[in-house]
């Protein structure tokens, strides 16, 4: 199993998001049945309309407190992920969107007070085995929390899914 | 209502402690330690795991495609459909067929068909769980078992097909906080005022990743319904976990190792609004009263229970809503709209003008039914007013009690249920306002 090592260290465009972002933002409930295509399209946009159409992959998502708050919905940090966001920091995280986001494969760190420091469009590094942020503009570093060894295992496993494919391969081979 | 709040987080006194919050304990047993402590990662064996059909189809197909065979142990998975019922598109109806196919496929018995309710109200009427578990489900609400001393909560699919797959599923131990309850509701008030205070005065700045823990001598006040209705909404707060212990683990712990103590007074508390666009905005009614409303919902896995419908027809009976307002009442579920229709109370809020809808999810959570168009105001019974939740981003969504909801569907406006007192007889504070429904 290849492991993936783009998950260690991340530099890219800065989008700023306020506090609160809701799952209910991210993945509109009323879309939740509408292909997947067209349900990307209305990532966002009631926070910021032009988000959607303009993010490029690699770009990193940062948010205040609390992002991702509200449901279980794992499409809140897929559709991200499928925009080709590379990572999501914000002051802190409500937990089950931070789970879901290592679970399918995206990095998601907290890091305090970034969103209070960090400005639309800066360009960031984010280093999640160093627990730091970098905003070379300013020249400003930030201590970002580690994320738990279990979790780097799936980041670099690229999430839930392949590890499973190994569960089912021992499986097949059980009979 | 006043709080006394104590909080101490001494590091020495925290490790010194020798005996464990309940979240503690539980995650302790069930990943076969004695003991753990708050900040480290556990992997430890789920008791029991539940689906609904927006993410059933989801999971299994992960698994199926993963290549895996058989789940871990079947009878502990639960599906039940519950949001997109009756299916209001192809697209749905194509994904729950999908949904019952691998249910088969993977021999869970424990399925619950369209009709049967919204999950969290299946799982507790139908003995899904029992306190002392660790439960995991791919819902948020899921913390509502923690009325019955369950550590509960929400989980994506991509988690929930590793925990079918292999029985198990990594934890990190929360740190804990209690909330004791003294004194008693009064008139009008109940335990959705008392949770969306508590949203407001601790929220999800201290109670994040927490196990919010409930006690104190005024917690036999809350019936099971109103500790539903709680637990429900501790997610909202933040919270990993709302417990209510029960059985071994009855009392909190005078010594565990709680972050901190807030002891609340329900003598003072006056019924509570989330206003839009965050459930933290909360105020005292009387700051929103006469607001105009175009919409008002009760229903939800919050407060879609047997006394929630009573309530809200002991306020209707008789009357006819306010013209120009749309009341939409949803029950929890099968069992406690039968119960409901053999009380009277369907036919009393049908006749006051309200559209009663089948058990399930749909208003609440803004898949369909009842969703609101740009400009447009509701107030509802459920648990988020996140702009976006029932439809347009450009609709305000405000939160009560069944009784606030009741008394505003009246009024074509927020309303003070206290104002309301013809029909209401003075029995109806938090002691005996409620009941499990079914």
């Amino acid at each position: 199993m290849a492991m993936n090592d783009n998950v260690t260290k991340i530099l890219g465009r800065a989008w700023l998001f306020g506090p609160n972002i809701s799952t209910d933002m991210l993945s509109p409930g009323q879309y939740v049945h509408h292909p997947p295509e067209e349900r990307l399209k209305h990532v966002l946009e009631s926070a910021r309309p032009e988000f959607a159409g303009q993010v490029r992959p690699g770009e990193i998502v940062v948010g205040g407190p609390n992002f991702g708050c509200g449901s279980s919905r794992e499409s809140a940090p897929q559709h991200l992920k499928d925009l080709g966001v590379a990572a999501v920091v914000a002051d802190s995280f409500a937990r089950i969107f931070a789970r879901n986001a290592i679970a399918i494969g995206l990095v998601a760190i907290a890091c305090p007070t970034l969103s209070e420091v960090v400005e639309d469009g800066d360009i960031i590094e984010v280093d999640v085995i160093a627990g730091r942020v970098f905003i070379a503009d300013r020249n400003i570093t930030l201590d970002a929390d580690s994320i738990p060894e279990s979790m780097m295992d799936v980041l670099r496993h690229g999430g839930i899914e392949p590890m499973l494919a190994l569960i089912g391969a021992e499986q097949a081979q059980d009979k | 209502m006043s709080f006394t709040d104590v909080k101490d987080s001494s590091k020495s006194r925290l490790l010194e402690s020798d005996q464990q919050t309940v979240a503690e304990e539980i995650l302790a047993r069930a990943s076969g330690r004695n003991w753990v402590n708050p900040g480290e990662n556990v992997v430890a064996e789920v008791d029991a795991m539940m689906m609904h059909d927006i993410f059933a189809a989801d999971v299994l197909s992960m698994l199926k495609k993963a290549g895996i065979r058989r789940l871990n142990n079947p009878s502990k998975a639960t599906v039940v459909f519950d949001h997109m019922v009756p299916s209001p598109s192809v697209s749905s109806s194509s994904h729950q067929a999908k949904a019952r196919e691998l249910i088969r496929y993977y021999g869970i018995d424990a399925f619950f068909e369209i009709g049967t309710g919204i999950c969290h109200q299946v799982m507790v009427e139908e003995n899904r769980v029992a306190p002392g578990q660790l439960v995991v489900g791919t819902d948020s609400h899921t913390t509502t078992y923690g009325a019955l001393g369950v550590a509960s909560t929400g989980i994506g699919s991509t988690e929930m097909a590793y925990a079918l797959a292999t029985g198990k599923l990594w934890f990190r131990v929360p740190e804990s906080i209690a909330i004791v309850l003294d004194g008693e509701f009064q008139f009008g008030v109940t335990a959705k005022d008392l949770i969306l205070k508590l949203m407001k005065v601790i929220g999800s700045s201290e109670a994040q990743y927490c196990s919010v823990e409930f006690g104190g001598p005024s917690v036999g006040n809350l019936d099971l319904a109103d500790r539903m209705t709680v637990a429900n909404m501790g997610v909202e707060m933040g919270a990993k976990f709302t417990i209510f212990p029960q059985g071994a683990l009855t009392t909190l712990k005078r010594d565990a190792r709680y972050i901190a103590r807030h002891v609340v007074s329900l003598d003072k508390l006056v019924p509570q609004i989330a206003v839009p666009h965050h459930v933290e905005n909360v105020v005292d009614v009387n700051e929103v009263v006469g607001v105009p409303l175009d919409q008002v919902f009760i229903g939800s896995c919050t407060n879609g229970r047997l006394g929630d419908l009573r309530l809200a027809a002991d306020v209707l009976r008789g009357k006819h809503i306010a013209k120009g307002i749309r009341l939409i009442v949803t029950p929890a579920s099968a069992n406690v709209m039968a119960a409901a229709a053999r009380e009277g109370i369907i036919e009393d809020l049908v006749k006051a003008g309200a559209y009663v809808g089948g058990p399930g999810c749909g208003p609440c959570f803004g898949g369909h039914m009842g969703l609101l168009a740009p400009g447009e105001r509701c107030l509802g019974t459920h648990n988020r007013n996140f702009r976006g939740r029932m439809g347009s981003g450009d609709a305000e969504i405000y939160l009560g009690s069944p009784l606030t909801a009741a008394a505003s569907a009246l009024a074509g406006a927020i309303a003070d249920p206290r104002e309301i007192s013809d029909g209401l007889s003075s029995v109806h504070t938090g002691t005996t306002m409620s009941s499990s429904g079914g």
